[in-house]
């Protein structure tokens, strides 16, 4: 059976997962965790959906959505009701796309959002 | 063709300091690059650890800093003068890049090993098993954080605490520069407009419903109650706009009371959606925050925020205009 969160979207198959740890080592917020080579989902809704774990999954257990979202796009088109853009604004902002060059689209964790970082920990998104 | 390797060391000099001053002020975003390459650090030997990192000073400058008393070669990958973390989300700190480098820098021939080091946080680009595949080298992930690094490479692994970002206040404190240059402008001109045309007291209004959300919001963050950005955004303003909602009854006042009913509906109805603007925006900055929470905190506050914020904005053009025709 496929494990998942309610607030976001990570999805996790046990029966894929050859337990080899590697989610649990790049996961910054401990949703995975390996004890005696066993990998368990013990935090789904702590996921921010970096997308880390499942680009480092060598065998496809782990599915999450980590595109980024622009928020000024996001808000416009709630307001509007047009239909949101998946380009860069470039401003920053929440889950923005941090700056220089054109994000490109792409289907599954190509672009994620963990806009709160700086040197190597949160902070100062490319300057934010 | 001979591999350039390019000198490096763990001092950071004034000049890196104050590159570091402006880059947390967001001034000229984007130009605060290393140029991509293998630099040596120190004195290293063809058994020394590689570590890897993005161009963005920052990052570097962390990375050599941390790394002081060590010899190394450290791998710069080129993206375009973004942090890590940012850089592995957009895919430029990623696995094309990584592998590429490896070849364009000849790290084959200047290293015996097969073992790259890389910072946790550009696993999110990197596909340590891709990596593997096609260039050889095997990709270990060290701490989140670049000052753990010594003790990662005594001990040979990372603690479940270096293993988790963090977002202390003083982690939230770095920011606020950048934040409050963002709106520097638009509240400015604000300010300036609402003191002439309403009065100081508006103007006051409208500079602390922006500090709260771009000062205090930030310095605060875990202490504020209540769950999401926003409704944190609204409490705070709230707060700035109680005080200035009741100045005009609590005596002093020589408006009518139909202005001063006027004054205390713009107050709270237009500033409480600013902070709250604010609020919502600071989500891009924090480490935790998801796409879809943020997505679903739109959705569920941007309508009522821009309401507010309109009918706010509609008092205060109504006041205005009664000023200007009591000329006062």
């Amino acid at each position: 059976m496929v494990l998942g969160a309610l607030s976001n979207t990570l999805r996790y198959d046990p029966e894929r997962c050859i337990h080899c740890g590697m989610c649990s080592t790049v996961c910054p917020h401990g949703v995975f965790r390996e004890s005696d080579h066993l990998v368990e989902l013990v935090d789904p809704e702590a996921c921010m959906e970096c997308g880390a774990c499942q680009r480092n999954c060598p065998t496809g257990a782990i599915w999450v959505e980590s595109g980024v979202g622009c928020a000024i796009a996001l808000m416009r088109s709630v307001l509007l009701g047009e239909p949101p853009q998946a380009e860069c604004c470039g401003a920053g902002g929440p889950t923005s796309c941090c700056g220089g060059g054109n994000v490109r689209e792409a289907p599954v964790a190509r672009e994620n959002t963990p806009c709160g970082c700086s040197e190597e920990g949160p902070g100062g998104c490319c300057g934010r | 063709m001979a591999t350039e390797i390019l000198q490096t060391t763990s001092t950071l000099t004034w000049a890196d300091r104050w590159d570091h001053i402006l880059a947390r002020l967001g001034w000229r975003r984007g130009h605060h690059r290393v140029r991509p390459g293998l630099y040596a650090l120190g004195n290293p030997t063809p058994d020394s650890p590689v570590f890897v990192t993005a161009n963005y000073t920052l990052s570097f400058d962390a990375l050599r800093a941390a790394l002081a008393g060590h010899d190394g070669y450290i791998l710069v990958l080129d993206t375009e003068g973004i942090n890590v973390w940012c850089a592995a989300g957009k895919g430029t700190f990623g696995t094309e890049e990584l592998v590429r480098r490896i070849e364009q820098v000849g790290l084959r021939n200047v290293v015996r090993h097969r073992t790259l080091i890389l910072p946790q946080l550009g696993a999110p680009g990197v596909s340590a098993h891709e990596v593997k595949r096609r260039s050889g080298f095997r990709v270990e992930y060290g701490p989140v954080r670049a000052a753990d690094l010594p003790t990662y490479l005594r001990t040979g692994r990372a603690t479940p605490e270096m293993r988790r970002v963090r977002f202390d206040l003083p982690d939230r404190l770095v920011l606020i520069p950048v934040e409050v240059v963002h709106v520097l402008w638009p509240t400015s001109l604000t300010v300036l407009a609402l003191w002439f045309l309403a009065g100081r007291l508006a103007a006051l209004g409208a500079l602390a419903a922006v500090l709260a959300g771009v000062v205090v919001f930030p310095a605060l963050l875990p202490w504020i109650p209540t769950r999401d950005f926003s409704s944190k955004g609204f409490l705070l303003g709230t707060l700035v706009a109680l005080p200035l909602a009741l100045k005009p009854w609590l005596g002093g006042s020589e408006g009518t009371l139909f202005l001063q009913a006027l004054q205390s509906g713009t107050f709270l109805l237009g500033l409480p959606p600013v902070t709250a603007f604010l609020a919502l925006n600071f989500t891009g900055s924090t480490p935790f925050t998801s796409r879809s929470g943020v997505r679903r905190e739109i959705v569920r506050y941007v309508r009522p925020i821009a309401g507010l914020f309109g009918a706010g904005l509609l008092l205060l053009l109504i006041s205005i205009g009664v000023r200007l025709a009591g000329g006062e």
